[in-house]
């Protein structure tokens, strides 16, 4: 059976942050319903890549490191992407990295969907900002969108409570049949169109 | 192989002293910069073509017109003439004529320009922007070797039985190079004509450029003008020297940092690291403009751009006292070996006029 890629971006700013823990749980239970030793797990940490990014706003070319991050999230099988939530939206860095990617990269390819924040009445910023972004990616998104306030972690800092590990196996079963069903990613070519067909559509 | 040099024509304020030079020095500075360049030995002066401030270099071919007059050896040519925006018929007449003057001292770039609102200026689309390269630079290979055209496309009011004038100088149009930074349509376009491919190379790093230059190679190798390595390819390059390394980066570093294309973003350090921008010794400069060859095989003209981010005058001068007397003779030298004597120089008139006198000549031959 062939090895799953599954890219983790997890735009988390403290260390260690909620927003990767929320990724890990995500990951973990994605790759524990995929079958054993199935998938591959790689993990992309926005904050190390912050000036990168910015960088690349400038430029207009990546550095080595974000092309790295870009060509790992190309690869990928599925894709989980968990942002805190900022001002009632996914933060600045979350957003900017899905800009500084190709708008076809991730056409397709399922996504998970998960955010994190203070308070359980910003839950709706999956729905309202993150979700249309990966549509507008053309990704395939999970009905299970996550998310984790800090009273889910329970008081112990650790997710006991009932609801979270529940949320977090569905959302990450969907996306561990998405991944099961689909066809491996295939090589990129460079699509050139022959010039005689360039002409011939302009009719010159 | 030819070397030389391409301006943007921007009017860009000197970060040091925060002075901005009227358009009217800027024209005269770029026509000293000119002259400089014939008189220290390069080869080619290529100009761009912008439509909007900071920029001053709307009309190229008044600009190499007026230099043409005062020079006696360079290539002049442009880096990019608009082939979406302007008229197909009068870049034809223009260039023809300024091939005419300037004794065949002429070949131009192909592009689409960088700058959106330009289409309409123009009265066109830039959604179009790549079907108008296309049409155009169609009807323009025309004009230049058919003496009566008869033209119906999309994009401007069809032509009957038109003739460009000046024909083209010894029967033989401008070489022509297409230039893109990012797309494999253009690479194609080149390729298909059996024209000069020029990658830009100067903001991105190499292994982008890489690509497209691979793509055209094959492409030009495909349309059976050659073989891959035959190809006719130009790259851009950037730099700034001193005879000490430390005093170019420390000279150049605020004109870095304040840059209107790259400037507050990545340090001097990086950028260098990961594009061909070279701020060091004469030495450093023919380092990494050798290792080019590497990336992109044996080619056929290098153009460094020299006179940007508010760079005074004088800086620029002695740049090209440097490049001409310290860097170009060396890189003539290295570059000649181990060249395959397939690879073919880079364009010239003389050359190309004696290959079209060549081919007439057997024409005629093999039909008595």
């Amino acid at each position: 059976m062939n090895t799953l890629n599954l890219v983790v971006v997890s735009a988390g700013l403290g260390k260690p942050s909620s927003t990767r823990l929320l990724a890990d749980r995500l990951a973990a239970s994605t790759a524990r319903q995929s079958g054993a030793d199935r998938v591959e797990v790689q993990v992309i940490e926005l904050r190390d890549l912050a000036t990168g990014i910015a960088h690349n706003f400038v430029t207009g070319f990546p550095g080595a490191e974000l092309r790295a991050a870009v060509g790992t999230v190309a690869r990928a099988d599925g894709v989980i992407a968990v942002t805190p939530i900022f001002s009632a939206s996914y933060s600045g860095l979350f957003k900017s990295f899905f800009d500084v990617i190709d708008n076809d990269t991730l056409t397709g390819k399922p996504v998970l969907i998960a955010a994190t924040g203070g308070t359980g009445r910003h839950s709706l910023a999956l729905e309202h900002a993150v979700r249309p972004l990966f549509s507008y990616l053309r990704a395939v998104v999970v009905p299970t969108a996550v998310y984790a306030a800090t009273d889910d972690w329970g008081s112990g800092g650790d997710a006991h409570t009932d609801e979270l590990p529940a949320r977090i196996d569905r959302a990450a079963g969907e996306l561990a049949a998405l991944m099961d069903r689909r066809p491996a990613v295939p090589k990129q070519a460079e699509a050139v169109v022959p010039f005689a067909e360039q002409l011939a559509a302009l009719r010159v | 192989m030819q070397f030389g040099i391409f301006t943007v024509g921007d009017v860009t304020p000197d970060p040091t002293s925060g002075r901005t030079p009227s358009e009217h020095e800027r024209i005269k500075a770029m026509v000293a910069i000119a002259l400089k360049a014939e008189e220290v030995g390069l080869d080619v002066f290529a100009t761009g073509e912008h439509h909007n401030p900071p920029f001053v270099l709307s009309s190229p071919t008044t600009m190499l017109g007026f230099i043409a007059a005062q020079t006696e050896r360079i290539i002049l040519s442009t880096s990019t003439t608009l082939i979406t925006t302007n008229d197909p018929v009068k870049i034809a007449e223009d260039f023809a004529m300024l091939q005419h003057l300037a004794q065949g001292r002429v070949d131009l770039m192909m592009g689409r320009g960088n700058t959106g609102p330009v289409y309409p200026w123009f009265g066109q689309d830039i959604r179009q922007g790549i079907p108008l390269a296309i049409e155009n630079y169609a009807l323009l290979h025309r004009l230049w070797r058919e003496d009566v055209v008869d033209w119906e496309g999309r994009f401007r009011t069809p032509l009957q039985s038109f003739t460009s004038t000046p024909r083209p100088l010894d029967g033989v149009p401008p070489f022509v190079w297409h230039g893109s930074i990012r797309s494999p349509e253009i690479a194609e376009q080149a390729a298909y004509y059996g024209d000069g491919f020029f990658a830009n190379n100067i903001f991105w790093p190499k292994e982008h450029f890489k690509k497209l230059i691979n793509l055209y190679r094959e492409r030009y190798a495909h349309y059976g003008h050659g073989t891959a390595e035959q190809a006719v390819v130009g790259l851009g390059g950037q730099v700034f020297m001193r005879r000490n390394s430390q005093d170019a980066v420390r000279e150049f570093r605020p004109y870095f940092d304040n840059a209107p294309v790259y400037g507050h973003g990545p340090s001097l350090e990086e950028f260098t690291d990961q594009t061909p921008l070279t701020v060091g010794s004469p030495q450093e400069v023919i380092e990494k403009t050798l290792a080019f060859r590497e990336s992109f095989g044996d080619y056929q003209r290098q153009l460094f751009l020299m006179d940007h981010a508010g760079l005074p005058l004088k800086t620029v001068l002695e740049q090209l006292d440097l490049l001409g007397e310290e860097v170009v003779p060396v890189l003539r030298e290295e570059f000649a070996k181990g060249r395959p004597a397939e690879v073919p120089d880079g364009p010239t008139h003389e050359a190309l006029a004696a290959r079209h006198a060549a081919e007439a000549a057997q024409a005629a031959g093999t039909t008595v």
